[in-house]
């Protein structure tokens, strides 16, 4: 299918488009999103090389395609809006920070590459935006919940939904403080609207979170055990 | 550093050895599924930019190989949709796998050998 590349009548969504394009945010401005993001993946690749388990491959990619999948599950919020899941926090909890933050730059990445949503110039922010900040953000607010309910065992799940919650308004917050930058929007009306909608899909994002972990738990326990002793190298 | 000992015990039995065919059946169903039944209202991001108007921003994209989740020969809007989320599933978990492959057996230390 050829599109008139540039034709600024053509309605921008052709069927789904979730994550931002190409011309919301300026070059520089998705250009050091760029290379944060590329930094914070040689850490990843380095530290979840220094404690990978072999095993954990397999749950690597599961964990990978059921986001994807997921992800094209747009839910209705209220007034006319969907929603779907990012899936940072999920996937923190079952692989690591740094094995998910690579699982979900793997999925962004495919989402701009092959399906064209998310545009490639935007696509490091797109990548921190609702991958590194649910993978290390939100998994370190998710360790703090779980420590002070008693440990991951026994407060997993509502830790795990507090941080899905918030990873998924704070994506929002950055967001919209990259749109302000790129001067497409200011901030004083975009974060108030990233905010409020986001934080009605958040609540989905902790839904799904807590029942795909409830769902891991009541089947496959043992998954959990695969982080927590690699994680402790 | 010292490692905690690992059981292989669980993994490595014959029925479970296979359990990631179960994750990618899932992975497929809510394809299957759920992606016919998304909502196809606005997005969060994308009901933002229409309100406030910047949503004509969006540049298109230079190449597009499945634009929207549809496979462009395929009529059928819902089969469209299955087919190319099938394709971003087994795209994304292979390329997972392989990516897993490479991190896990980067020698990491003076106990990483052949396996």
């Amino acid at each position: 299918m050829l599109t008139i590349a540039g034709d600024p009548g053509l309605d921008p969504r052709q069927g789904f488009l979730l994550h931002a394009p190409d011309g919301f945010l300026t070059v520089p401005v998705a250009a050091v999103m760029w290379a944060l993001t590329l930094m914070i993946l040689a850490i990843a690749v380095r530290l979840s090389n220094r404690s990978f388990d072999e095993r954990a491959v397999p749950l690597l990619g599961v964990m990978a395609a059921f986001i994807f999948a997921a992800q094209m599950f747009n839910f209705q919020v209220i007034g006319g809006t969907s929603g779907h899941l990012l899936g940072g926090v999920l996937a923190a909890v079952l692989l690591g920070p740094w094995a998910a933050t690579i699982a979900m730059a793997c999925v962004v990445a495919v989402q701009a590459l092959v399906f064209q949503d998310g545009g490639l110039v935007v696509l490091g922010a797109n990548i921190f935006n609702m991958g590194v900040i649910g993978t290390l953000g939100g998994f370190w607010l998710y360790r703090l919940i779980a420590g002070l309910l008693g440990g991951e065992a026994k407060g997993r799940l509502p830790a795990a939904g507090v941080a899905a919650w918030v990873s998924v308004v704070a994506g929002a917050v950055a967001m919209a403080i990259q749109l302000a930058v790129s001067g497409t929007t200011p901030l004083e009306v975009t974060l108030p609207a990233m905010v409020g909608v986001h934080a009605l899909i958040g609540i989905g994002e902790a839904v799904i979170t807590i029942a795909a972990l409830a769902f891991i738990g009541a089947t496959r326990a043992d998954l959990f055990d695969m982080r927590s002793s690699r994680a402790q190298a | 550093m010292n490692r905690p000992a690992e059981d292989r015990g669980a993994s490595a039995n014959g029925p479970q050895r296979r359990w990631w065919l179960v994750g990618l059946a899932i992975a497929a169903l809510v394809v299957i599924v759920l992606a016919p039944l998304a909502s196809p209202d606005p997005d969060g991001l994308e009901r933002v930019g229409g309100d406030q108007g910047f949503l004509d921003r969006a540049r298109e994209a230079l190449v597009n190989i499945l634009p929207g989740y549809a496979v462009p020969f395929i009529d059928d809007p819902v089969i469209s949709t299955i087919v190319a989320g099938l394709i971003g599933v087994a795209l994304v978990f292979g390329a997972m796998w392989l990516l897993g492959r490479f991190l896990a057996r980067r020698p990491s230390g003076p106990q990483a050998g052949p396996r």
